[in-house]
């Protein structure tokens, strides 16, 4: 197990009688991308909510940093690093300041205004908008604005569920370029998704089929996979 | 200047001024101290309301138990007036622990299991089997601790009281957490927000108030009844007073219970056959065009209102 990032081992969890994982083991060291694919339904909202804390496993073990977190709160797991930016997205009835502010409350207030002027660089177009309410925001300017309340807590590994979710492939291109830039960092990325335009970022991949992980590797090595191609991407 | 000494300095020290010397100038206390009152409980409502979303029809529990834990405890313990406005804020704060699983409700179902919770506490009150220990339909008389100044200026303190809750939520992390909250719990949860715990500070610190509230209101009046102290009207006057204004924030509640309170007792007396008919039509109105509170014609222009 490494040190720095994020491990989950042999991970159980569903809804009451339903089971929706079935023993799933990931990894996302620190300074690594990586892409969770797969399609409806295959369990990447599921494992993302049961490694931030809001689904309990059944079964398995999670490390954050080589500290176990598997029984820790939400909130701990944000205090220790992690962060999550859901599909939801932002909270529409706050400003884009307030939003920022939300999502690094566990930092010193002096920290937390170093970290917001930096998000404000790397996302002027919140920068001009600041005092805006978040509901007054494109759906793209939104997503910018899930991402920036994730990185306002400086976290070390950053989770996204469907960053592309309800975009335009030009804003899917905008949202891969800034995520691109947050790369070069020691940040460990996980991000799920459905639409292969991340796997530009990702340094390995892992494809979610029926709970189970059906492929772990790079992106050369999952092209090469003739059989999984098929099957994921309908190509031959 | 920071916002929350702005807020003390602009909102709250010139409203506590003004109720602290009227008294020497204006001689219905009654009407005073009830406007005292509904500062109070419209700035506790505030903070459930305003902050978690959460609409507490049955927020006149609280009151009512308040009232009733200060009457008992002067009557059964022959306490001081102090400790038993202290046993009325503990009760109230035990009526908010017990009641705290209706959180996990929300929307119209938090509302009326809210209200049924309350008429429930109204009836073992007034159930006249309990008559040795509640004294029942009968009500109680306080008149051997009748201190209408005193309790006037408690009233005060716990406006105060209420008031630095809301001017501590408006401007701190705390607040903006449970703004998140009222928004999108799921997402405030996935933002590491303790959502429960967080919620349940606020719910029983509004708990708090009204109990306090009660009690000092059990003080000033000292004879009342079962249907005095859980009066359904309190609730929805310290509702309709914060919204009016505009909830989530300090100045809303102060200026709908002037307005909205200082109208009901002129037209109340002046043409109370038209009373209904105009306070309706003006709820209407507000929830029609200002569903935000009168305080959004300015904070809709991007100007910050305490």
């Amino acid at each position: 197990m490494q040190a720095e990032g994020l491990v989950a081992e042999e991970i159980e969890a569903g809804y009451g009688k339903v089971q929706v994982l079935w023993g799933i083991s990931a990894s996302v060291a620190s300074g690594e991308s990586v892409v969770l694919l797969g399609a409806n339904g295959a369990g990447k909202t599921t494992l993302l909510r049961v490694l931030i804390g809001l689904l309990p496993a059944r079964q398995g073990r999670i490390w954050l940093n080589g500290e176990e977190i598997t029984h820790a709160r939400p909130d701990r797991r944000v205090r220790s690093g992690l962060a999550y930016m859901s599909e939801l997205g932002v909270f529409g009835g706050l400003t884009i300041e307030e939003n920022l502010l939300i999502g690094g409350q566990f930092l010193p207030a002096a920290r937390l205004r170093r970290s917001m002027a930096k998000l404000y660089e790397i996302f002027p177009v919140l920068a001009e908008r600041r005092r805006a309410l978040a509901s007054s925001l494109s759906g793209g300017e939104r997503k910018m604005l899930g991402i920036a309340k994730a990185l306002a807590a400086e976290p070390k590994v950053l989770m996204m569920d469907e960053p592309s979710a309800g975009l335009s492939p030009l804003f899917v291109s905008e949202v891969v370029r800034t995520l691109k830039q947050l790369r070069e960092g020691a940040l460990a990325m996980l991000i799920a998704e459905q639409n292969i335009a991340f796997l530009d970022l990702a340094d390995r991949v892992y494809t979610l089929e029926g709970g189970r992980v059906r492929f772990e590797g790079t992106v050369a090595a999952m092209h090469a996979d003739n059989a999984l191609h098929r099957s994921y991407f309908g190509l031959s | 200047m920071p916002n929350y000494v702005r807020d003390f300095v602009f909102v709250l020290l010139p409203l506590l001024v003004l109720l602290g010397v009227l008294p020497f100038f204006y001689r219905n206390e009654l009407l005073l101290f009830n406007f005292t009152i509904y500062f109070a409980l419209a700035q506790g409502l505030n903070v459930i309301y305003g902050f978690t979303g959460y609409l507490p029809f049955g927020y006149v529990g609280f009151f009512g138990v308040g009232a009733y834990g200060f009457a008992l405890a002067i009557i059964h313990l022959t306490t001081s007036p102090a400790l038993a406005l202290a046993i009325a804020g503990l009760a109230a704060l035990v009526l908010g622990v017990i009641l705290i699983p209706l959180l996990r409700l929300s929307g119209a179902y938090f509302a009326i299991a809210n209200l049924a919770a309350a008429q429930a506490v109204y009836h073992i009150v007034s159930n006249p089997d309990l008559q040795d220990i509640t004294k029942g339909p009968y009500g109680v008389s306080l008149a051997n601790v009748f201190a209408p100044r005193l309790s006037y200026y408690s009233a005060l303190a716990i406006t105060a009281l209420a008031s630095v809750v809301v001017i501590w939520f408006r401007n701190s992390r705390f607040g903006l957490a449970l703004q998140a909250i009222r928004d999108d719990s799921l997402s405030a949860a996935m933002a590491g927000i303790p959502v429960v715990r967080q919620r349940t500070i606020a719910w029983l610190l509004s708990a708090l108030i009204a109990g306090l509230t009660g009690g000092v209101f059990a003080w000033h009046i000292s004879v009342f009844y079962p249907e005095t102290a859980f009066d359904i009207s309190i609730s929805i006057f310290a509702l309709v007073f914060a919204l009016f204004g505009g909830a989530t924030t300090l100045l809303g509640p102060v200026i709908g219970v002037l307005l909205l309170y200082g109208l009901y007792n002129l037209i109340g007396i002046t043409i109370p056959q038209y009373f209904q008919l105009i306070y309706g039509i003006l709820i209407v109105v507000l929830v029609l065009f200002l569903p935000q509170g009168i305080v959004s014609l300015v904070s809709r222009r991007g100007i910050r209102v305490p």
